[in-house]
């Protein structure tokens, strides 16, 4: 018990003093995860509406795979990753292992199949008759496209803050790729792995908070987001009006 | 302004349209009438060039309209289609209208201006900024009309543009369309499946049933001389009895029907059977009361009250002469005579009233 109400107090000395071996873990984290959740989301959204929009053979087969992908473990990404671009790997010339660039990556790849399968979906959701409408009111295949994505707008994002909540909160390819090295490649969640192994509750605990904070703040953008959808559809059904 | 020749659209084995042709003229209202999965919508959709017709072809101005997707964006940015269940994108009214002007390249300040004048038209300027999912379904039915006019459509389509809506939000969008027609002349091609709503807002009604086009002309042609049974009795006409026809003195004709024999106006030669159609708001009823009123009604017939149903305003009223015929009076006459079932009546129909076909079966 002691440990632990030692671990908290320390923890809040750490955080509320900006110590900045902390913030700067944290800014690690906080920058791999970003780069990585906009990277996939500008592969994904073009990837997802291709395939929604296009109909070929095996579509069902790899909606199917892709939402395999969604729960793929990510040690099996990194193992891949790591395969890939270790030295002796076909992709090793571009040095990315052991460096954030390669953990961006990893991070990518492993939430690349959660944006696209959610792309495709919120795009499914758009009722035909608003591409019929699209089409009549004389739009080109490419601006109907770009029209239903708009719409498909909330849905979307939701999507991306969902993925940037996997990709901040993994630990298999930060460890794997990354290699928890000190100033380099630490980030919250393998820092929490190591100082915990170590018996440093204090600082784990204190990375733990900052992990649930960033958590949080994720779940409200989430709530901003769908609270925005909810009030739409409030309005609908002639409930509050402004 | 539209050709349609041998139109077929085909759905695995059953044709949805069958060997369709049509011709839709420059300036008129062109009502398509017909029971729900007719192929109405099917067909304005091809029309509209939202859909391919399995075969046949459409001119539109005598452009074929089977060429590349370019010309048909072209064609298809000349005409607008506003569906029976209307769908707005989200964001604001005035948003929703700007659509089709953003797709064609117009200037910005130039849509701001159209955009308001469409609003305006349809009387939803006030709600310009709102957001256009929170309207409700006569309003958003009138942002569809708004955005497929602020393109100036030379072809205006519309596909059940009332079929969900009450009657007020029917009446302001009937008012709407025949507005829209008188002030700019667009050639406008209307669905439903109420005949009434036909014969309010057509200049010529095609009925169609079961994916074919069964007849075409005036409201007159449809209403009064609908070519067959199904028709008939989809354009509200109750009583079809079979009859032959006893004598004809230059188109003054007598035909018995069972004991009775009306007077009506046919070319039917003498022997032929046939049927005879009689619109119930055709058939005038009065208490039998000593003589025969002496009217220029030339078929009175007495007979028993043998059913009574409420119809809105008006009851309909079936009579049995050993034959049933329906009659539409309204309440008000109703009390009057104090009509009830088992009552002995009188009923009239003007010879002009019926309408006779050779009996096809």
């Amino acid at each position: 018990m002691s440990t632990i109400t030692s671990g908290i107090s320390q923890a809040i000395h750490l955080i509320v003093t900006l110590n900045p071996d902390v913030m700067q873990i944290a800014a690690l984290s906080l920058y791999v995860s970003l780069i990585a959740t906009i990277l996939a989301a500008c592969m994904s959204i073009p990837l997802g509406a291709f395939i929604h929009f296009h109909d070929f053979a095996g579509k069902r087969v790899l909606i199917v795979l892709i939402q395999t992908l969604y729960s793929v473990p990510t040690v099996v990404v990194g193992l891949v990753i790591y395969l890939l671009i270790s030295r002796s790997g076909p992709l090793g010339f571009f040095g990315l292992l052991w460096t954030p660039e390669g953990m961006i990556l990893g991070q990518t790849v492993l939430i690349v199949p959660i944006t696209t399968g959610l792309v495709i979906s919120a795009l499914g959701s758009i009722d035909k008759n608003i591409s019929d409408t699209l089409v009549s009111l004389g739009a080109t295949g490419f601006q109907k496209v770009v029209q239903i994505i708009k719409e498909a707008r909330y849905a979307i994002l939701s999507t991306v803050v969902l993925a940037f909540g996997r990709a901040i909160s993994e630990v298999g390819v930060a460890m794997m790729i990354g290699g928890n090295i000190l100033g380099q490649t630490r980030v919250l969640t393998t820092t929490i792995a190591l100082q915990t192994g170590l018996g440093d509750f204090g600082f784990s605990i204190a990375l733990g908070i900052i992990l649930l904070v960033i958590s949080l703040i994720v779940v409200v953008i989430m709530n901003l987001i769908t609270a925005g959808l909810s009030f739409d559809s409030q309005w609908v059904l002639g409930g509050p009006r402004s | 302004m539209i050709r349609i020749s041998g139109l077929f659209r085909r759905a695995g084995t059953r044709n949805i349209l069958d060997a369709i042709d049509l011709e839709i003229r420059p300036g008129e209202i062109f009502t398509l009438i017909g029971p729900s999965g007719s192929g109405k919508t099917s067909l304005l959709r091809i029309i509209d060039l939202l859909d391919n017709p399995t075969a046949g072809k459409i001119f539109f101005d005598g452009t074929d309209t089977a060429a590349t997707n370019q010309i048909r964006l072209s064609i298809r940015r000349r005409m607008a289609m506003v569906f029976q269940k209307p769908s707005v994108l989200n964001t604001t009214v005035a948003g929703n209208v700007a659509f089709g002007l953003k797709f064609r390249g117009v200037e910005k300040i130039e849509i701001g201006t159209r955009v308001r004048e469409a609003l305006d038209i349809v009387g939803l300027s006030h709600l310009s900024d709102r957001r256009a999912v929170t309207l409700s379904g006569g309003e958003m039915q009138r942002v569809a009309i708004a955005r497929a006019l602020v393109t100036r459509p030379e072809l205006l389509i519309l596909d059940e543009p009332t079929a969900n809506l009450d009657p007020v939000n029917t009446e302001m969008i009937e008012n709407l369309i025949r507005r829209i027609h008188q002030h700019f002349h667009t050639t406008i091609i209307l669905s439903t499946h109420d005949m009434i709503q036909g014969q309010r807002l057509a200049d010529r009604i095609a009925v169609i049933m079961g994916g074919r086009i069964v007849q075409v002309g005036s409201i007159q042609d449809i209403f009064y001389h609908p070519q067959n049974k199904d028709i008939a009795r989809f354009v509200g006409i109750d009583t079809i009895v079979k009859g032959i026809v006893e004598s004809n003195d230059g188109g003054h004709a007598k035909i018995s029907v069972g004991t009775a024999v009306f007077e009506v106006i046919t070319s039917s030669k003498p022997g032929t059977p046939v049927s005879l159609f009689i619109r119930p708001e055709e058939v005038t009823l009065a208490v039998k009361d000593g003589d025969l009123p002496k009217t220029s009604v030339r078929n009175q017939l007495a007979g028993t009250i043998i059913k009574m149903v409420p119809f809105g305003p008006f009851i309909r009223v079936t009579i049995d002469f050993g034959f049933p015929l329906t009659s539409l009076v309204t309440r008000r006459s109703s009390d009057e005579l104090s009509l009830g079932v088992g009552m002995a009546v009188i009923a009239g129909v003007k010879a002009t009233a019926i309408h006779v076909i050779p009996d096809s079966e």
